[in-house]
This record gives structure tokens, sequence and C-alpha cells, in this order.
């Protein structure tokens, strides 16, 4: 590939149902490319998580996804309410999400947790007040 | 095993995907949460849930699940079975609760994953 690939996305934060729409729409692209079946996973599961995690959270957002020869660079950013602690954030059972989130099957506190054991490589930059950009790398 | 055997082990409706029941289903993975699901569910598994909206199917999507058992005789809406469809993920109903259903495939030798 000679020029990286970019797709953009806007992200939704008023209908839960729609989520992953994004998601979706990427992993078909990447298998229309023919790309190896475990990274297609890896990147649908780690964006899929980040786009629910944007509805949940942040009232929605946009996603950016990168393509280049050999890495899928994805950044989802939202100008929601900022994550407060991010290491308590990354341990594996601790959500913020409230009830109603958890009725619909997420908020179990494995969101961001995920998102780093799919990607090869995550940074998280987040003000609370302000909003927060989540940046995973994908290597092919 | 096949998804017509789950199908009868189960007494279980199909919703959409007749024409795919001959599939091989490797494991399978029960949970009403979904995060939980994408943590640890393998690919060519049957989930098992008793959740019922549209993100099971977006869940089952992103992992390559070839087949949802829905538990408790749920019934999903238009809306889930058409976006089953068009991801051709085949979607069972079974009157049995979440921990029958996963004995009785457990003992007739379908086991977890990871």
């Amino acid at each position: 590939m000679d020029e990286n690939l970019v797709f953009n996305y806007t992200i939704s934060g008023d209908d839960f149902t729609r989520a992953g729409e994004a998601s979706s729409d990427v992993k078909n692209k990447l298998k229309m490319m023919g790309l190896d079946n475990n990274i297609i996973r890896k990147v649908a599961i780690a964006m899929y998580e980040g786009e629910i995690n944007m509805v949940i959270h942040a009232n929605g957002g946009t996603i950016t996804v990168e393509i280049s020869a050999d890495n899928i660079r994805m950044i989802l950013a939202d100008t929601g309410p900022g994550i407060a602690d991010i290491d308590k954030a990354m341990e594996q059972g601790y959500s913020t999400a409230p009830e109603e989130v958890r009725a619909l099957g997420f908020g179990a506190g494995m969101g961001l947790p995920n998102m780093k054991k799919y990607s090869d490589h995550m940074e998280i930059d987040s003000t609370v007040g302000i909003g927060t950009t989540v940046t995973m790398d994908i290597h092919i | 095993m096949t998804i017509e055997r789950i199908k009868n082990l189960l007494d279980a409706d199909v919703l959409y995907g007749n024409e795919c029941l001959d599939r091989e289903v490797r494991y399978a993975f029960s949970s009403d949460m979904m995060s939980d699901v994408l943590a640890y569910a393998d690919e060519h598994s049957a989930l098992i849930t008793g959740l019922c909206n549209p993100q099971v199917v977006r869940t089952a999507e992103m992992l390559d699940i070839v087949c949802i058992i829905f538990v408790r005789n749920k019934i999903p809406d238009q809306n889930i079975l058409a976006l089953a469809e068009d991801k051709e993920i085949v979607i069972l109903c079974t009157g049995h609760g979440m921990f029958t259903a996963c004995g009785i495939l457990y003992s007739n030798g379908l086991l977890g994953g990871a």
C-alpha cells in the first residue's frame, strides 16, 4: 500500500441500538481487503468496545481508522466527562456505568481492559470535563 | 457439534438460519454480559444468552460467533432477526433456562473455550 487509507466515522450518542455500525463497517472493509482473520477480529472487538464506551459514557464522538502497510490505527475521540482515574478504569471489573447500561449487557468493567488486550499498543489521553481520546494500534 | 444437533438437543426453534444448520460449532460460551463475551469467547462458538437486544448480534458479529441461543423463551424482535440475517448468524430459541441449556450441551460433548 503506497498511501494510508483513512476512514472517518461520527458516532451518535443517543441510539444504543445502532452502536457498533462503524465497527461493523470497518470489519467488512478489512475483510474485503483480504486481511488475516485474526487481525480483523482484534480490530473489530477493540473498536466495538470503544464505540460502545462512547455511546454509554460520552454521548458519542468520532472514530478515525488509519490503515497503512503494517499497522491499523484507531483514534477514538469524545468530548465526554473524561476519565478521573485511568489506572482504576483499566482494572478488570471496575465500572462507572449506571445500572441501566448493565441491563443492556455492558458496563461490566471489561471495556478498556478488552481494548488493551486486543490491541498491540494503546494510549489514553483524558481530561475530566474536556473529553477522552483513545489511540489503539494493531500491527498487520 | 453441528447447529442441527444443538437445535435437537435443546428442542429449540430456528428463528433464522434454517439453511445453515450444518455449520460446525466448536465451543460454547454463556453470559448475559456482552463485555465478558468479548473478552473470552472463541470464534466458531455458540453464544448462549438470556439478553435480547441488537448488541447481542453485534457482539457475535465481531467475534465470528456462528450461532446465538436465546434461553428462557426470549424471542428477539424483527430488528434483531434482520441484523442476524444480514450477518448470517443462526438464531435459536429454547425454553430451557441457561443452566439447563449449558448442562445439556456440555454433557453431550460441547465444551467451553478458552
